[in-house]
């Protein structure tokens, strides 16, 4: 065996030429990513925490640690991908005419594709996620979900996913095929570089952890309410779990197939998608949508489940049309499967296939329509306390309705026909994600923080937040809606026309505006830690809510309830409230809990090292850790040392130590 | 203060060119009044619902002493009807817009009418003209005038268009948002655009979906020209020389970026049919034999286990004789395409 053979044995297609030390951004970005995770992994050993993570984080099975990490991982790239943003904003900014920018083609086309990537798979679903699986099980009276140690492996692999395509930042490039990588530019032909790869197995690694958690939060919904708590006296945010897990666990296979079939093609010379050889291309940009569409339910679902609960709390009322609103919410789920031909109308599918898939588009404004107003009902007649959960919720119902008209707009064929690939659809999908999706997000994230942590976050930075993104959104997509109407198509990194030049300014300045949002919810965390003391709130229940999750104590006990909660009507908190409930003082049992476990950890980190063996064809590591794989699965089955009592005196002095404050409070 | 508003808007967007807006093309001058229909009917709830967003949240605040709190209001029959009817009538109305405008404007459908009020004449045959979406640069085929030209597209005022669109190797979008709406020019497939220019007048075309490295540049002039100026272009192109084989063809293929304006006084017969069929390149089969061969060949497999396709009339009679699928060199004169078993993507 020669040398060279024996180094593509080893290292597969990767060179000294993959490392990119020839470009001045990535070299920079590396140098720094480099210092700041050093001086981390260095603070963490000086202080050796490594022990605390591990036990306490890592391992954990606590479906609230596992959806606070799902909400730090979101953050975090939440970063990356507003990094791309503004490098984006830049150049469109700036190249025009002879100026070509500071980006050639080459990279702007990754960026875009990562941006697009990231916020979706990487920020979006970790942060609905995380927030589901914080929430949901408090507010159903459920001491964990129902499958603990599957929530752990899939937050991991979704970790697996995320580290996988931040590699491909530093080692090889990223996909150049736009964020959902349509066939035939992303076959081996057209895309034959390690991009398409990175993209697939980090995407495919990242879908098994997403499938397998809403498999399991279906399950948490379905089987361990509290007793009492029928599917109608649920609160509407676990409705709205339990709809977008169902659309979860529908759509992802449909994507997972669509990423193994290119996966076939590009590495087994198989013919599905291509150009030649009866391959259809037309099949891959179906496949997509069918997930496509309906994930973006999966995510606003959430989000319309979190205004509907902070709209009721903060307007000190029951939520408007209760069941209006469940009805909404199924017939959403529904019909968000019979619209993904709306992405490409201007296919030729034929007027009476475009027009079907139009107005079944445009039926889901009704639903929609109803839930606006029944928020707008809930505060009808209400006492409006304007805290920043509810200040989002007003921006977003101004925001959103504009990003729901546009939609309804797009949903009309013809008019498709002059808007499609615009940046007027561009600026329309950006409305109701960042309207609404984001916004809710953020909602969710400060109403709930002081459950998580016993502390509530920062008031003014929180004001310098929520103020950026809604300044900040309106002067950054205003100019590309009307761009868009110009004729500007999507995606360009450089421009002739310099009569659009303003715009592009005025739409990066609104991109700044939304950084210092982004850097005030950072300060906001960052000075509520700070100020924890004087932020603390020890009842558990620091914004009079509605539901259960405030009756317990904040930040909530391993156990999150000492006794099962016995429902009798919606809003059961408030109820309970209103009936003079007295915390029980005495008579605890022990607690049967799950017991943490690294398998999690070492599954994720094997899929890791497979998928980036496969990347790169290094074929020994990717069968080596594919073997791993199976190994660990079956020996994790032979662990029966998966669970524990918590003894009933720890419980009782828990419980009497919470009694104490709350006492001292009153 | 709304007309305030409304003013200013107007005058911030006076100040640029709204193509989409303001075409100079009657289908998308459809297109643009349907768009302002649409939004017209959907103000009529969007407006409201803004208004009543801020006036409940200012009206109900906790600070104000003159609201009327009432905790347990949370149904009202008569409130869900209208909530969920107000939406259903806008949608209904707007689903009728969808259907009927969706057939009428279908890019498929030949042209009834020029402009507004002036009906296409009768025996007005469409001037034909074929588009390949190349990487990264549009070539436009005059079938009947015999000439072609890459990245100007230039078309007679007042007279019908019909376009044939193809593409070599990416799906891509023909987009002239000032002349028609975009449709997708997709390898192995044919797409079609009846669209008619009303006003002379230069303006760019757009490649709409991404197709890689050379995607920003990838745009075309659309050059609008009284029927006299597009004889004389046509009489110009035949004069400048230069001609469009396979072979030149091939090397056209090759991806390049921010090509100028090429054109050419002769194009090789059936050169667009070649490259629907991807068999441009000599030696290479035409998608059309070799579907007709295996529908041939799938037709005799089923007879042969006595599976006779009886009474299945959709099937495209299996042509006698094929011929040898790898000898198609493009010397030879090119056999008739069968018509039916062309790939389209719409019929």
């Amino acid at each position: 065996m020669t040398s060279t053979s024996l180094t593509k044995t080893i290292f597969g297609r990767l060179t000294w030429e993959s490392f990119p030390i020839h470009e001045p951004i990535l070299l920079g970005t590396f140098i720094v990513v480099a210092v700041l995770g050093l001086a981390i992994v260095g603070l963490i050993t000086r202080y050796r925490l490594w022990g605390y993570l591990w036990k306490e984080w890592f391992t954990s099975v606590d479906h609230k640690k596992i959806g606070i990490m799902y909400i730090v991982l979101g953050i975090i790239m939440l970063l990356r991908g507003f990094s791309d943003a503004i490098m984006m904003r830049l150049q469109q900014a700036m190249a025009f005419g002879a100026n070509e920018g500071y980006l050639n083609a080459h990279h702007y086309d990754q960026i875009f594709t990562a941006h697009g990537t990231i916020m979706i798979f990487f920020v979006a679903i970790p942060l609905v996620v995380g927030l589901v699986n914080f929430v949901m099980p408090l507010q159903i009276g459920a001491r964990d979900v129902a499958f603990p140690f599957l929530n752990n492996l899939s937050f991991w692999l979704t970790v697996a996913g995320a580290v996988l395509c931040m590699i491909s930042l530093f080692v090889g490039e990223f996909a150049r095929t736009g964020w959902l990588s349509y066939a035939p530019l992303a076959e081996l032909a057209y895309s034959p570089d390690t991009g398409v790869d990175y993209y697939l197995w980090s995407l495919q690694i990242a879908g098994v952890g997403t499938t397998l958690s809403a498999i399991n939060m279906v399950a948490t919904i379905i089987k361990m309410r509290a007793p009492g708590m029928s599917m109608m006296k649920m609160p509407v945010f676990c409705w709205t779990a339990l709809c977008s897990n169902v659309l979860a666990i529908a759509i992802f296979p449909a994507l997972t197939a669509a990423f193994f079939l290119l996966l076939l093609d590009r590495y087994a010379g198989t013919n599905f998608f291509t150009n030649e050889l009866g391959g259809a291309p037309m099949m891959y940009w179906n496949m997509v949508w069918i997930w496509g569409h309906p994930e973006v339910y999966v995510l606003v679902l959430p989000a319309f489940g979190i205004y509907s609960e902070i709209t009721a709390t903060f307007s000190g009322k029951p939520l408007f049309g209760y069941s209006s609103m469940v009805y909404a919410t199924v017939v959403i789920t529904i019909l968000s499967y019979l619209v993904w031909l709306h992405h490409f109308f201007t296919m030729g599918a034929g007027p009476s296939v475009n027009s079907f898939f139009g107005i079944a588009t445009m039926v889901i404004s009704i639903p929609t329509g109803a839930k606006i107003f029944n928020w707008l009902f809930t505060m009808y007649r209400g006492d409006i306390r304007f805290d920043l959960p509810m200040q989002w919720v007003v921006a977003f119902m101004l925001t959103f309705t504009v990003g729901g008209m546009t939609g309804v707009l797009l949903a009309i064929p013809p008019a498709d026909f002059v808007l499609h690939n615009s940046l007027f659809l561009v600026a329309h999908f950006h409305n109701t994600i960042i309207g609404g999706v984001v916004f809710g997000l953020f909602a969710g994230m400060v109403y709930w923080f002081p459950k998580a942590f016993g502390f509530k976050l920062d008031e003014f930075w929180g004001k310098v937040a929520f103020w950026g993104w809604v300044i900040g959104y309106w002067v950054a997509w205003t100019p590309i809606y009307i761009v868009g109407l110009m004729g500007t198509t999507r995606r360009v990194h450089h421009f002739d026309d310099p009569s659009i030049q303003p715009y592009f300014i005025v739409a990066g300045i609104g991109a700044l505006i939304i950084l210092v949002g982004i850097l005030g919810f950072v300060m906001s965390i960052v000075m509520g830690i700070v100020k924890r003391k004087q932020l603390a709130d020890t009842t558990g229940d620091p914004w009079n809510g509605r539901t259960l999750e405030w009756s317990t104590s904040s930040p909530p006990p391993a156990y999150n309830f000492a006794f099962t909660p016995v429902i009798h009507d919606l809003d059961a908190w408030y109820d309970m409230k209103s009936r003079g409930y007295e915390r029980p003082a005495g008579g605890f049992r022990p607690v049967h809990m799950p017991r943490n476990t690294g398998a999690g950890v070492i599954l994720s980190a094997l899929a890791l090292a497979m998928g980036f063996g496969m990347v790169w064809y290094m074929w020994w590591l990717a069968a080596l850790s594919f073997a791993g794989l199976l190994v660990v699965a079956i020996a994790h089955t032979f662990n029966y040392n998966r669970d524990y009592f918590i003894p009933a005196e720890e419980v009782a002095t828990i419980e009497s130590g919470r009694s104490e404050l709350l006492a001292a409070g009153a | 203060m709304r007309t305030l508003l409304a003013t200013g808007a107007l005058a911030l967007l006076s100040g640029c060119d709204m193509v989409v807006m303001n075409p100079t093309g009657d289908i998308a001058l459809q297109q643009r009044n349907l768009i302002l229909t649409a939004v017209g009917l959907m103000l009529l709830i969007i407006v409201p619902v803004m208004v009543l967003t801020v006036l409940f949240a200012w009206r109900y605040r906790r600070g104000n002493p003159d609201k009327v709190y009432d905790p347990t209001f949370d149904h009202s029959t008569t409130l869900e009807l209208i909530i969920w009817s107000g939406p259903l009538l806008i949608i209904i109305a707007l689903s009728l817009v969808t259907w009927t405008s969706t057939h009428l404007l279908d890019p498929f459908r030949p042209l009834e009418r020029i402009a507004p009020g002036r009906p296409v004449p009768a025996n007005t045959k469409p001037l034909e003209v074929q588009v390949v979406a190349l990487d990264w640069k549009w070539l436009f085929i005059y079938p009947e005038q015999g000439v072609a030209s890459v990245n100007e597209l230039a078309v007679p005022v007042d007279v019908p268009v019909h376009f044939s669109i193809t593409s070599t190797s990416q799906f891509n979008t023909f987009y002239a948002p000032t002349l028609a709406g975009m449709i997708y020019a997709m390898p192995g497939m044919k797409s079609e655009l009846n669209a008619v220019l009303n006003k002379p007048g230069d303006s760019w075309g757009y490649s709409g979906n991404y197709t890689g490295r050379g995607y920003s540049d990838m745009r075309f002039q659309l050059r609008g020209m009284s029927q006299a100026d597009f004889t004389s272009w046509v009489a110009g192109v035949r004069k400048g020389g230069g001609t469009l084989n396979a072979a030149d063809y091939l090397k056209l293929e090759v991806p390049s970026e921010k090509v100028p304006v090429i054109r050419y006084a002769a194009v090789q017969s059936q050169l667009f049919d070649r490259v629907l069929n991807q068999c441009v390149a000599p030696g290479k089969p035409c998608m059309v034999d070799v579907m007709a061969q295996d529908s041939a060949r799938s037709a005799e497999s089923l007879r042969r286990l006595g599976h006779a396709p009886a009474g299945d009339t959709s099937m495209p009679a299996p042509r006698p004789s094929p011929g040898d699928p790898h000898n198609h060199p493009m010397s030879s004169p090119v056999r008739p395409l069968a018509p039916s078993a062309s790939a389209t993507t719409n019929p």
